[in-house]
């Protein structure tokens, strides 16, 4: 299966080893992966901001980018959003563009999904096993796209022991711009989300914004566990295999 | 009201820096009231619900002038005088013009966020009538001279010290009194303000068209007394409150008090189809409806923030919004408060008096979820968004910095230099307070630092 890999100017600036990881784990799962040198940035950022002119100049950018992959996978489950959700309503009083956004939007995934539900795969190894694993759901591929089994799916099967953790659906604080504009009820809400957590091995998640926001806040905080991003700990998931499997 | 809605960012900080037992008491009852939501929506259809709810509450929109008339017409049959007020000035020249007409002195008020809107409170005090709130909640926030906080739960904001303390400087009650105790000492007082008012004043959940049915849902009993004890009883009913049939009802009084609350129904639901009759021994001598209108109409005629009109007032979305939670209604400047005052606000009075609001959310998307009636407020956020930027209501900065970013992310050379000169930047550069928008990040959140090489990077030196 061939797949273009959009790697998102998050993971391709702050979290590089995600993207690697993302590229190691489509491979090691039977796929070609391709990296259209083009891409840049979605243009989510200016979406959420309210200037959709500026958003429309990148999603046009990243349409030419993309259109005639046979998949895109993204290691951000808000920026499949942005390209699978936002983009067909940025242009809803285009039809030409509409149509073209739509068959973009309908073969754009996010990489856990797109394992589960594409390749049909549901254990990658047993590289988790005895970690005890808190993920954060991404607000946008949760409610937006509906992806919330996939991640944890994968990660369980790998032997991970998923944490109960009441907040785990609830927003980190992020926001893209809202960081920034309102950064007291931003950090409020990611110090009310992580006050829930049990003890834990690792957080980990699919966005690499709430990543840089979250690991920011635990940093700062001095918390005690790693915060990775979700493509790096299925990259470690694959590296042991399951005993009596064939992979 | 006075909007003081431009004043979120800062008044929003403040709460939670200098009042950090505001968010203690806003998350605890939010998250009890947003629990109790899930549980009573997942022992129904909910969906099925909302979409029902959603397509009625649709129907009497397209068709407000024909429901209005009907329901005005059923109304008057019923002995009720119908009013129209086209603003807040209008509102309160009627009520002012029934105070003075018939005499009153003494005013109860069941919770009505409208009233809130339309500034009736100052007006009867301005015309020497004492009022009295009769909602604990609202009657507690009256005594603080605050206004309300959550649409609900107007003293949502206050935990128990503060109201055992009040009760302690007002009534004497003991500093460690039992809830009951401080409730009943309300009771007391409220129980004279009933008897002894001659007007009582509410809002409306619904007005059933076809029958000119009031309808009002509470739990502590004070509306019906506020309703039916005093002579004379004004309802303030925005325009959009209307539901075609009684039949309706048998949804919408259900799933509101699910929304709202988690109950599967309200403790009280009042029914008010007229005053006393001649052969009742209860009831007002006259009952009034004031339909308002308010700046609805001018909502109901935009195309893009129609919807917002088929709010029911149950505060779902304030209970679910983790934004909210941080701060509790009164940084919000304006008396709708959480995700549906942020999209409800700017079409009521104006994007310019609310800038940052549609800012005041995280675009989560948990407030469409608990909507009883799917209004799709992340939606409408980004459109009062998109308007503000194309009103030219944002910062010039920001604007310049979008195109400025949208021309880098739109030339891939151009990319691949930021990605480079990134990398060019000294150690810990973006650990940086000088910047106004480092500053805002790095405040809280330390440790932002590129990868060594870019994914591109290592892709292109075959790394990979």
């Amino acid at each position: 299966m061939k797949v273009a890999l959009f790697v998102t100017c998050l993971v391709d600036q702050f979290y590089a080893e995600a993207g690697v990881a993302a590229v190691r784990l489509l491979r090691s799962l039977g796929c070609t992966v391709e990296f259209p040198p083009g891409q840049t940035c979605c243009g989510q950022p200016a979406y959420n901001a309210g200037y959709w002119n500026e958003a429309r100049q990148m999603a046009d950018h990243t349409l030419e980018v993309f259109e005639h992959a046979d998949y895109v996978v993204l290691p951000s489950g808000s920026c499949t959003t942005m390209v699978r959700a936002f983009y067909p309503e940025l242009y809803r009083d285009n039809p030409r563009a509409f149509a073209r956004a739509s068959g973009l939007s309908g073969k754009t995934y996010e990489l856990a999904e797109f394992i589960v539900k594409v390749l049909g795969i549901t254990r990658l190894g047993q590289g988790l096993a005895g970690q005890r694993v808190a993920y954060h759901h991404g607000c946008h591929a949760l409610r937006e796209l509906g992806i919330k089994d996939e991640p944890v799916a994968l990660l369980r099967n790998a032997g991970a022991e998923i944490v109960d953790w009441p907040a785990a659906t609830e927003c980190c604080g992020f926001g893209g711009l809202f960081s920034v504009k309102l950064p007291e009820v931003s950090l409020g809400m990611a110090d009310r989300k992580l006050s829930t957590l049990p003890e834990i091995d690792v957080l980990t998640s699919a966005d690499g914004g709430c990543l840089l926001h979250l690991s920011g806040r635990v940093h700062s905080r001095g918390l005690p566990f790693p915060v990775r991003p979700l493509a790096s700990v299925l990259w470690e998931a694959a590296q042991k295999p399951a005993v009596g499997s064939g992979a | 009201m006075e909007v003081k809605s431009n004043d979120y960012p800062r008044e929003s900080a403040r709460v939670i820096r200098e009042e950090p037992h505001v968010r203690e008491s806003v998350t605890g009852a939010t998250l009890n009231f947003d629990s109790r939501r899930r549980a009573a929506y997942a022992e129904v259809d909910a969906e099925g619900w909302r979409h029902f709810a959603e397509g009625v509450k649709n129907h009497v929109l397209m068709n407000l002038d024909h429901y209005l008339e009907q329901a005005a017409a059923a109304l008057e049959r019923g002995g009720i005088r119908v009013h129209w007020a086209e603003d807040a000035e209008d509102a309160q020249r009627i009520v002012a013009a029934l105070v003075r007409e018939k005499g009153v002195r003494r005013a109860v008020k069941a919770k009505t966020m409208i009233s809130e809107e339309l500034g009736i409170n100052p007006l009867l005090e301005s015309l020497g009538v004492n009022v009295l709130e009769t909602d604990l909640g609202e009657y507690i926030i009256q005594l603080l001279e605050q206004p309300p906080s959550h649409i609900v739960g107007p003293a949502i904001h206050l935990n128990l010290e503060q109201i055992r303390r009040l009760f302690h400087e007002r009534f004497g009650t003991p500093l460690d009194a039992a809830p009951d105790t401080l409730a009943a000492a309300a009771r007391k007082l409220l129980r004279q303000g009933f008897l002894e008012a001659d007007l009582g004043v509410s809002g409306a959940n619904f007005v059933v068209a076809e029958t000119g049915t009031l309808v009002l849902i509470e739990n502590e009993g004070n509306i019906r007394l506020s309703t039916s004890a005093p002579r004379l009883h004004v309802a303030l009913v925005g325009i959009e409150k209307l539901l075609p049939r009684f039949s309706d009802l048998s949804v919408f009084l259900t799933l509101t008090a699910r929304a709202a609350t988690g109950q599967r129904l309200g403790t009280y639901v009042s029914l008010i189809q007229g005053p006393r009759r001649p052969d009742e021994t209860d009831g007002p001598e006259e009952v009034h409806v004031v339909f308002v209108d308010n700046g609805r109409s001018s909502v109901l005629a935009d195309l893009e923030a129609w919807e917002t009109l088929r709010c029911v007032r149950c505060a779902a979305c304030l209970n679910a919004c983790p934004v909210y939670r941080q701060t509790g209604g009164h940084a919000y400047g304006y008396v709708y408060s959480g995700p549906i005052g942020a999209v409800l606000s700017p079409g009521l009075v104006g994007l310019e008096n609310t800038k940052p609001l549609p800012y005041a959310s995280s675009l989560c998307g948990a407030c469409f979820q608990a909507c009883p009636v799917r209004i799709p407020i992340p939606k409408l956020l980004l459109t009062w968004r998109h308007r503000a930027v194309e009103e030219g209501l944002t910062p010039r900065f920001e604007k310049a910095a979008l195109k400025g970013y949208a021309l880098a992310m739109t030339q891939p050379w151009a990319y691949r230099l930021a990605s480079k000169a990134l990398r060019l930047l000294p150690e810990k550069a973006l650990d940086n307070t000088v910047v106004p928008v480092l500053k805002a990040w790095v405040e809280g959140r330390a440790g932002l630092k590129p990868s060594p090489r870019s994914f591109r990077e290592l892709w292109e030196s075959g790394e990979v």
